[in-house]
């Protein structure tokens, strides 16, 4: 499968679509193709239904949270220094906003062939996380976009039933995001390491307040 | 009553016992578990049921699909935030005297999952467990042991006195709170009547507990 073929025949058939490939450069190579979120129903039909794609079958849909971060670059400039124009090095810092990132992955059973990845992206973390679902295109997606949608709060416009499926509804958080802070019920752990230990040892030092003298040995 | 002249009366061909022994008998021979589980776990409780296992043999054969019809809960699996209410409300309404056997390492404590957002660490904390089976799973003879050492409790419990059990004490709780779910977690997270944290040493995973550090 050639992922620049597939690129250009999209961009070709899907009017005003411009797709991006994502590089991969471990050793796996496994390029995936990344969709703004207005083209992405029609790319999904016309990756389904093409005569050489028809990838009928979406195995497995997944989120990623990228919190915002800063990306250094190291660019060479021209610069006067000391008089004499030469060529340094200066680092580049970029702020890249946080987004919520979703994945597909596609097979087609009839043409044997795949995976191929698409992914899309939420403009933010907060307000502007809505993405078009792709369920009326697979329906195996289904469940696995509620699952999205409760473990990292992406908000599919056209999910035919989009409901949490792990919490319960009055929840508020979402537990797969990377800023997730998990309820305080760390009051036993028998063997606890890092974070856990730490907070194990807090409601321990808690408890050894309320009932001095109770406690074994640390 | 004395067990001599008991014997000796029943060499006269007069049967002898007490209210007491024929209570706890019935009770302990006709054990009714309520028909759940919650995950991996029940398979297992479910081969125990089944002819190569055989729970019959102990007189638990009949599983119990309604709670007003059951004595034993048997927790078999992980118990998700999300169930934990359901499990409680389910134990609530199991008429007295009741049992119940954490089964597995999700059950006692979260198990593999204990450090997960949406797994209850132990069911203990919400509703009193008599018999803790360790394992994952746990395999159907240490269900049938769980089993007999429920039996052997039961058979020890007394009607009157300061260590009758709780369905004869009226002084003690027969429901327990059953958790809301709240906007981080279950409120409350457990029930501070029932459990308490164990004050035990917290090891250190990878460090030697010889007291070198
Ligand atoms: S203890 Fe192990 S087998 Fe039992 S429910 Fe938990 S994970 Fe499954």
């Amino acid at each position: 499968m050639n992922l620049e073929a597939i690129k250009s025949e999209i961009e070709a058939n899907v009017p005003g679509c411009r797709l991006e490939l994502v590089a991969n450069p471990s050793p796996s190579g496994q390029h995936s193709l990344r969709t703004g979120a207005e083209h992405a129903v029609a790319v999904a039909v016309y990756l389904r239904d093409a005569e050489d794609l028809r990838f009928d079958f979406c195995s497995n849909v997944t989120g990623i949270d990228w919190p915002s971060r800063e990306v250094s670059q190291k660019v060479k400039v021209r610069k006067l220094v000391d008089g004499v124009e030469q060529e340094v090095e200066e680092v580049r810092k970029t702020a890249l906003p946080g987004t919520l990132e979703v994945v597909y992955h596609l097979f087609s059973v009839e043409k044997k062939h795949g995976p191929i990845s698409l992914r899309m992206s939420t403009i933010d973390r907060d307000a502007n996380v809505h993405l078009p679902s792709l369920t009326p295109v697979w329906r195996s997606a289904e469940l696995q976009e509620r699952e999205i949608f409760d473990l990292f709060g992406v908000v599919f416009d056209g999910h035919p039933d989009l409901r949490r499926l792990l919490m319960w509804p009055d929840f508020t958080d979402h537990p797969m995001r990377r800023d997730y802070v998990d309820p305080d019920d760390y009051e036993y752990e028998p063997t606890a390491h890092d974070e856990v230990l730490r907070r194990a040892q807090q409601h321990r030092s808690e408890a050894d307040e309320e009932h001095p003298g109770e406690a074994g040995e640390r | 009553m004395d067990e001599k002249l008991k014997n000796e009366l029943s060499k006269q061909g007069i049967f002898t016992t007490t209210l007491q022994n024929l209570y706890n008998w019935g009770r302990t021979n006709s054990i009714w578990p309520l028909n759940f589980g919650l995950a991996c776990c029940a398979i297992e409780m479910i081969a125990t049921t089944m002819a190569r296992y055989d729970m019959a043999r102990f007189g638990a054969e009949v599983f119990r699909p309604s709670p007003r019809q059951a004595d034993l809960m048997i927790v078999a699996g992980t118990v998700t935030k999300k169930m934990a209410p359901l499990v409680v409300r389910l134990y609530n309404q199991m008429p007295e005297p009741k049992y119940v056997i954490s089964m597995g390492a999700c059950a006692i404590s979260g198990g593999p999952f204990k450090q997960g957002y949406n797994v209850l660490k132990g069911i203990d904390r919400f509703i009193p467990v008599d018999i803790y089976i360790p394992g994952c799973p746990p395999r159907p003879e240490a269900l049938l042991d769980a089993f007999m050492e429920l039996q052997k409790k039961i058979d020890e419990q007394t009607l009157t006195g300061e260590k009758r059990p709780r369905h004869l004490n009226a002084g003690e709780p027969s429901e327990f709170v059953v958790p809301r779910y709240g906007a981080h977690d279950l409120e409350p997270t457990k029930n501070p009547n029932l459990w308490k944290a164990p004050l035990v040493q917290i090891s250190q995973a990878g460090t030697d507990e010889s007291g070198s550090h």
